[in-house]
């Protein structure tokens, strides 16, 4: 038989396949006579075969039929065959497959052999990829080699032993012993190996960390050192002295630093020294840098050093490398909550990264612009913001508009000023505004009562204009049916008054019906804005006309409206007036803050909206998330601060739901209670929560929840109805003190049977000496009846000082939660 | 630690594969489609770094290769990049100016000293003379057991 060809010649062959077929064919035949020859047994060419079988592997092609040639030659005595053998076995042999076992025996006794080069084949194929098994039977191999002063396998058992550690934590006990005198190696490679192990250890359990803290004075000796030493040619870097083991050593700094003043201290100077003397001209410098600033914002350093740790990173904004610009957005994105003050001196640094071509940059910086904005600065930078928004490309736009409006929501300077974002969101970006935006645009309007006529004049322009994007034809539809006797009446104090009648605006609105870029709900929309117009135009046979054509449309839901409104003016002309009135200022739950927990820090992306929650936004303020930190919240669950869940706008929007919809619990504004009784028809099917819950469950008694300072808490119950699991808590607060208690905000948490929804509080300011109080809604259920436990943190401002207090309310009648 | 590391042309055809973590076939496939779709489509001058998962992953273009090494959300992304030059320099000293037929024809080759490099998903050896002469000894042990095999030639 021929001897099998040549590695190098069965790639050159297959390499001058033309076709995919051909190669095929070529591989085919190869592996038969692969098989053959593995058949055969024969010992002289199996290394050749299983390197070509490798190949054949690396094209795609199958290679199992290999596996167990691959331990045939582990367990040969020439070198040659234990080279291909653990490559093969790293390749093919992982722990999913059931021959992976075998290989335990065979790594033992190399572990073992005299030839270090092959001790080292064996740590290096066990470090890889060694099952749980064989970590389990091997460690003492590896451990033993821990040990040893032979430095080319002393670093090899180190990584070794951090692979044994991930695969079985529970053995990470028996390596202590053998990194006591790690770090007084010299040599390199053992040096960064272990400090490799120290740093997997100290992550996994708090106790190693504890015992390592000790080491901080050699870690910060051995940086110093690397630092002070001259060039060393083996070890050099573009002129740093082994990079890797500096950035290494910094880490684990990080790890032994957090949350430790002392071991913090003690690497302060260190840190500033390499901060301050590190090359930045090559990425290498940079890398080391980067690696020093994260190390300085975790630990407890003093502000001077956060300081300047900052200011590297503002420097690395300004750099020409885009890998540094990258990381010095995500980085910022990190420290923005903790050091915001220094952040935001690098603002307009930052709003430049808008402009840049890189696409993940111009995503780093929209979201840490978001995290910037502020009372103080929202209309320069809502400007840059809304110029990035017009010319991003389209993946950025619905997170970009989110984030305007709910910016615009929290520091808009003016209502004016507000609307005209708004508008120029809806202009710019329509189509990609979110669903739910529509409904949240138009309880903002219908708030700002003085804009009104404003606010309709601007929508009727724009849809003069352009009628494609739906989001904003949708909220000019409704506006024009709500505010349309303003629009025609010409009075408008903002801008100069324009001369539309009344039959103008019914051709737009018709004009919606007919089009073809109106959507479904478009069409609801228009329909119900010109059937609202009935009672504030003067003519109403037009209208009539209308809604009686569409009472025969193909689409159902414009049919069912049609008919419902003919109704209306056939049989229930009396109550049309009624029914058709304005609309009164909505009552909605915050929105600002994200309704998830996770601490998102702008690094995932935003997440893709529940159709029944507002969207989380990309910023990472997060009340809950102080709460949680605070209280440790083991047993707590956070507050999660929701709205009532509103049906997309999408999903059919019939006058009812609409009404529904936006006939939402909790107060924002001290408001007149809602819309006055209708005919039942016309609701049934309502959402079925009631506004204010006035059925009286009598029978639970108020309570004191907290009384400290001045400062008192009552808590009355209701049981919501229909659920007996969910109790209703409204909090009274009122202020005994002087002076009012202003940035009142109040927090709760409970245990994790429970869950928790706190409503937005009818206000943040507790007028002084008794003279009003602040009330919020809290619906807790308890699916488990247990008992009721919370804890409660107060934040308010009293005379110009903050005040904070957590407190545990624990005296809660048995009747609230039996 | 690292997770993954693939080498792979402009024509997206894979050169080498290094797995961190256990995989099944099937995800490893699906893996290598994924990151050469992903990076092959990068504009020229956008910045190295690519989020996958809740992985980052580096790559950078030398020559007609692409070296592409996926990390750990915690790690450094910069000196990631100076991880894959390292690997590069390590070939460039054995080949003598490497070049993507060199990692084609010598592929155990490339696997060998990336294993003198790295281990676990760590970096072993941060000294690039270290890991040269440790790979020159191995080939030496190799030499000797051919020394004993007259005919045949095992690697031509």
């Amino acid at each position: 038989m021929p001897a099998p060809i040549r590695l190098r010649e069965l790639i050159r062959t297959i390499r001058t396949a033309r076709t995919q077929a051909e190669e095929r064919e070529m591989i085919q035949k190869e592996c038969a006579a692969i098989r053959s020859s593995f058949r055969e047994e024969d010992n002289t060419y199996r290394c050749r075969n299983v390197a070509k079988l490798l190949y054949m592997h690396m094209l795609g092609y199958p290679a199992h039929f290999g596996q167990l040639e691959c331990l045939k030659l582990i367990a040969s005595q020439k070198f040659t065959d234990k080279r291909i053998g653990y490559l093969g076995a790293m390749l093919l042999l992982d722990e999913r497959q059931d021959v992976h076992l075998l290989m335990t025996n065979c790594i033992k006794n190399d572990l073992n052999h005299s030839t270090q080069y092959v001790q080292g084949l064996a740590l290096c194929t066990l470090g890889c990829m060694g099952s749980s098994e064989m970590c389990r039977d091997l460690a003492g191999e590896v451990e033993k080699l821990l040990k040893t002063s032979n430095s080319y396998l002393r670093k090899k058992a180190a990584l070794c032993a951090v692979h044994v550690i991930r695969k079985v934590p529970e053995l990470m006990e028996m390596f202590l012993p053998a990194t006591k005198n790690l770090l007084s190696e010299k040599n390199h490679g053992v040096l960064h190996t272990s400090v490799v192990l120290l740093t997997e250890m100290c992550e996994r359990s708090p106790d190693m960390l504890a015992h390592f803290r000790k080491l901080v004075p050699q870690l910060v000796r051995i940086l110093k050192n690397l630092i002070m030493s001259g060039y060393s040619p083996e070890h050099d870097v573009s002129g740093i002295s082994d990079p890797f083991l500096q950035v290494r050593i910094l880490r684990l700094l990080r790890i032994l630093g957090k949350s430790d003043d002392d071991s913090s201290e003690a690497m302060n100077d260190i840190l500033a020294q390499v901060a301050t003397n590190t090359e930045t001209s090559k990425n290498v410098g940079n890398a080391i840098l980067y690696e020093t600033v994260l190390t300085i914002m975790d630990i407890k350093s003093e502000s001077g050093l956060r300081v300047l740790a900052i200011n590297i990173l503002g420097r690395f904004l300004l750099n020409n490398d885009k890998n540094i610009r990258y990381v010095a957005l995500t980085s910022l994105l990190k420290t923005v909550q903790t050091d915001h003050n220094a952040v935001q001196r690098h603002r307009s640094t930052i709003v430049d990264c808008l402009k840049d071509l890189d696409v993940s940059i111009k995503r780093r910086a929209m979201e840490l612009s978001f995290a910037l904005v502020n009372g103080n600065n929202i209309r320069g930078m809502m400007k840059e913001l809304l110029y990035f928004l017009d010319s991003c490309d389209p993946e950025f736009k619905a997170d970009c508009a989110s984030g305007v409006f709910l910016a615009a929501e929290k520091y808009a300077p003016s209502k004016r000023w507000h609307i005209d974002t708004i508008m120029r969101v809806l202009t710019t970006a329509g189509s990609y505004v979110r669903d739910d935006s529509v409904p949240n645009l138009i309880q903002l309007i219908t708030n700002s009562v003085e804009m009104h006529a404003y606010t309709v004049q601007r929508l009727y322009k724009a849809l003069l204009d352009d009628i494609s994007q739906q989001p904003l034809v949708q909220v000019a539809s409704w506006c024009i049916g709500e505010y349309g006797d303003l629009l025609v009446s010409g009075q408008c104090e903002e801008e100069e008054p324009i001369q539309v009648t009344e039959d103008e605006v019914l051709d737009v609105l018709e004009g919606l019906l007919v089009s073809n870029l109106s959507a479904a709900v478009t069409r609801g929309y228009s329909l119900t804005a010109i059937m609202k117009l009935s009672t504030r135009f003067s003519g109403v046979n037009r209208i009539k006309k209308v809604v009686s054509i569409y009472g025969s449309s193909i689409d159902v839901e414009l049919q069912q409206r049609a008919v419902e409104y003919n109704a209306l003016f056939k049989k229930y002309d009396h109550m049309r007036p009624a029914l058709l009135e304005r609309m009164p200022i909505m009552e909605k739950s915050a929105s600002n803050g994200p309704t998830e927990i996770v601490q998102t820090n702008g690094e995932t992306e935003p997440s893709v909206v529940d159709s029944k929650h507002p969207p989380p936004v990309s910023q990472p303020a997060n009340q809950a998330n102080d709460l949680l930190d605070l209280l440790g919240g083991n047993d707590v669950v956070p507050v999660i601060q929701t709205t009532v869940p509103t049906k997309p706008a999408s999903a059919g929007g019939e006058l009812l739901d609409l009404l529904g919809d936006l006939s939402l619990s909790g107060v924002p504004t001290p408001a007149p209670s809602v819309a006055t009784s209708q005919p039942s028809f016309l609701l049934d099917g309502l959402s079925s929560q009631p506004l204010f819950n006035d059925i009286a469950a009598a029978a639970i008694p108020p309570m004191t929840a907290y009384n400290k300072n001045g400062l008192k808490i009552d808590f009355t119950f209701e049981r919501a109805n229909p659920n007996p699991n969910v109790a209703v808590i409204t909090i009274h607060a009122s202020n005994s003190t002087e002076a009012d208690m202003t940035d009142f905000v109040f927090q709760a948490a409970v245990p994790k049977t429970f869950q928790l929804q706190l409503l937005s509080p009818s206000s943040n300011v507790v007028p002084a000496l008794n003279q009003g109080t602040v009330t919020q809604v809290i619906r807790v259920l308890n699916p488990q009846k247990q008992q009721l436990r919370m804890r409660i943190k107060l934040t308010y401002t009293l005379k110009g000082s903050p005040v904070q207090d957590l407190a545990e309310v624990n005296n809660f009648p048995p009747q609230s939660w039996q | 630690m690292m997770r993954f590391l693939l080498l792979f042309s402009r024509q997206g055809k894979l050169r080498l594969q290094k797995w961190f973590t256990p995989m099944s076939e099937r995800e490893k496939k699906k893996i290598i489609r994924d990151m050469t779709t992903m990076v092959l489509a990068r504009q020229p001058r956008s910045c190295n770094f690519l989020h996958w998962k809740d992985l980052k992953v580096i790559y950078k273009r030398y020559a007609s290769l692409y070296f592409c090494l996926a990390i750990e959300n915690q790690e450094n992304e910069l000196i990631a990049l100076e991880v894959i030059h390292r690997y590069v320099e390590l070939l460039d000293k054995y080949f003598g100016n490497v070049c993507e037929l060199d990692i084609i024809f010598n592929f155990e080759k490339a696997y060998f000293i990336l294993d003198e490099f790295l281990i676990g998903g760590e970096i072993q050896e941060t000294s690039k003379q270290m890991v040269n002469r440790s790979i020159e000894a191995s080939d030496m042990l190799q030499e000797d057991d051919i020394s004993e095999w007259y005919e045949v030639e095992l690697f031509g």
